[in-house]
């Protein structure tokens, strides 16, 4: 499988707290990769450095084979092509749902109003919210602003897609409801980069797990022998307080 | 000028809400004033009365200096409403220089909102007028509408900043990850959101410079104000003159609070800003 999103020795810090210490990861095509560690360390500003919302402070990014940390990157063109949800969903709140969902669409790849709105249409459908086009986000529970956030990023045809903790912010009873979108999104094909404690997602789509800590990759394996018999000790002690 | 200092309150408890808190808040109606007897019942339609109840009672002087001073109201009026114009396009671009990331610019912003705020506005009319009068050679009307806008664009630009601030970053973060340049995403995503909190602060800032252009009073220009002064001081009735443009100054500002705390009320009901 030809390698999709390939970072190199990423090195980041914010002032004095070095938050990646020179991760080096490879996503195939199609891959499904979850990135899980303790907080703080360094799994979202690995994520967010992918479509540049973080600027590396050296090491390479290249999506497709373009680089991403180049300074003259076309990062506009590249971000078209990368679907980003984000744990507190980002709705904007000023749109209703089916503005979210074609505003990008339309003043970033000129589509038609038409178009943009058939399509977001058959997002909604997929995302099972049909019932909600012209609802305003606050009028929707988390779980469904999220089903949106992700129909939103599925309308720019993104080939790959990030996850930063999409079902952190939700109450129980709304995980799955999300969880199932972004299940039947990988078995589809997506490639997908995924921060996330959900174990329940990690057995049923993903490819590898990435056990991070400190701002490095201590471990990374498929998710039954990860979870079954994991090497090192920290991710041992790790899996025991979310298990 | 009553000011606070402009401070953008997102209330963590309640991050549903969005308030931002510029000026002076008590121009506002308090919502809850649902009564007959509210302070602003009272206040308005006790001026309104007397406004209309003096006349009748007693034609001389009232009903003379009733009819006296509408041009000065025309007056008051025309330089409240250009100044205001002005000071949005002032303050928005002195506001936009406040978040810049661009260190020049953003000093210069800066010092423009420090030095104009620190100075008393009656000051700044005097030194337009007078200090730089051989300069600039404005006729009363140009120099206080020139003094006001710098003035309130100054207050305007922080009103801005705060509402600008007040947008979560996780909004500009999810218009650039979508592909929006920085310019499309101020344009669609922040402005919009932007306008509908600081819609209620600018409202404030009108009717506190509605109030403030009495001041121009002193530059020759004839507002509702000097039209009093120029009738008190030819009839020598200074207490019926100066109570009746008191009564109407009262008469406008609370009409115009009622109107943006209606409007303030509107914009918390629909689409609300996270």
């Amino acid at each position: 499988m030809e390698k999709y999103i390939e970072i190199r020795n990423a090195v980041k810090s914010f002032g004095s707290v070095k938050a990646l210490r020179g991760v080096s990861l490879t996503v195939k095509k199609g891959e499904v990769v979850l990135v899980i560690g303790p907080s703080g360390s360094g799994k979202s500003t690995l994520l967010r450095s992918v479509n540049r919302l973080e600027h590396l402070d050296s090491g390479e990014i290249l999506i497709d084979g373009e680089s991403v940390t180049d300074p003259n990157a076309d990062i506009r063109h590249i971000r078209e092509e990368v679907g980003m949800v984000f744990q507190s969903f980002n709705l904007f709140p000023h749109l209703t749902v089916i503005d979210n969902i074609t505003l990008a669409p339309i003043t970033v790849l000129k589509k038609t109003k038409d178009e943009a709105i058939d399509q977001a249409r058959n997002l909604l459908a997929k995302v099972g919210l049909s019932d909600k086009e012209k609802a305003w986000p606050e009028q929707l529970s988390g779980g469904q602003q999220q089903r949106v956030a992700i129909a939103r990023a599925l309308a720019m045809n993104p080939k790959v897609m990030l996850f930063d903790e999409p079902t952190s912010a939700l109450d129980p009873e709304m995980i799955k409801e999300v969880l199932d979108v972004m299940t039947e999104l990988a078995h589809e094909g997506m490639t997908m980069l995924v921060v996330s404690h959900e174990m329940g997602f990690a057995r049923a789509a993903a490819n590898r797990i990435i056990f991070m800590d400190a701002g490095q990759i201590v471990e990374e394996a498929p998710p039954e022998t990860f979870f079954t018999s994991p090497r090192e000790e920290r991710t041992r002690k790790f899996l025991e307080h979310i298990l | 000028m009553m000011k606070g200092s402009p401070l953008s309150g997102r209330d963590s408890k309640n991050p549903n809400q969005t308030t931002i808190n510029v000026t002076d808040g008590t121009l506002i109606p308090i919502k809850d004033e649902g009564s007959l007897l509210s302070a602003w019942n009272i206040s308005f339609f006790g001026a309104v009365a007397l406004l209309v109840a003096l006349p009748l009672l007693s034609p001389d002087p009232y009903l003379h200096i009733l009819s006296f001073v509408p041009d000065g109201l025309v007056a008051t009026f025309s330089v409240t409403l250009i100044s205001i114009f002005f000071a949005l396009l002032i303050g928005l671009f002195a506001g936009l220089g406040r978040i810049s990331q661009k260190l020049f610019i953003n000093r210069i912003a800066t010092v423009y909102v420090e030095v104009i705020r620190g100075i008393p506005l009656l000051v700044q009319l005097f030194y337009i007028y007078y200090a730089l009068g051989p300069l600039l050679r404005l006729k009363g009307p140009p120099a206080a509408i020139l003094a006001m806008s710098i003035c309130y664009g100054a207050y305007m630009a922080e009103i801005f900043r705060a509402g600008m601030q007040a947008i979560p970053r996780g909004q500009m973060e999810a218009a650039l990850a979508l592909g929006m340049s920085r310019s499309t995403a101020m344009r669609k995503i922040i402005i919009p959101q932007t306008i509908r909190i600081i819609l209620p602060p600018i409202g404030n800032e009108f009717i506190a410079l509605l109030k403030d252009s009495s001041l121009v009073s002193i530059l020759a220009v004839s507002d509702l104000l000097r039209r009093g002064r120029e009738y008190a001081s030819t009839s020598f009735r200074y207490f019926e003159s100066y109570t009746v443009i008191a009564l109407i100054y009262l008469v406008m500002t609370l009409f115009f609070s009622r109107l943006v705390g209606m409007m303030e009320e509107r914009l918390r009901h629909r689409g609300k800003v996270h």
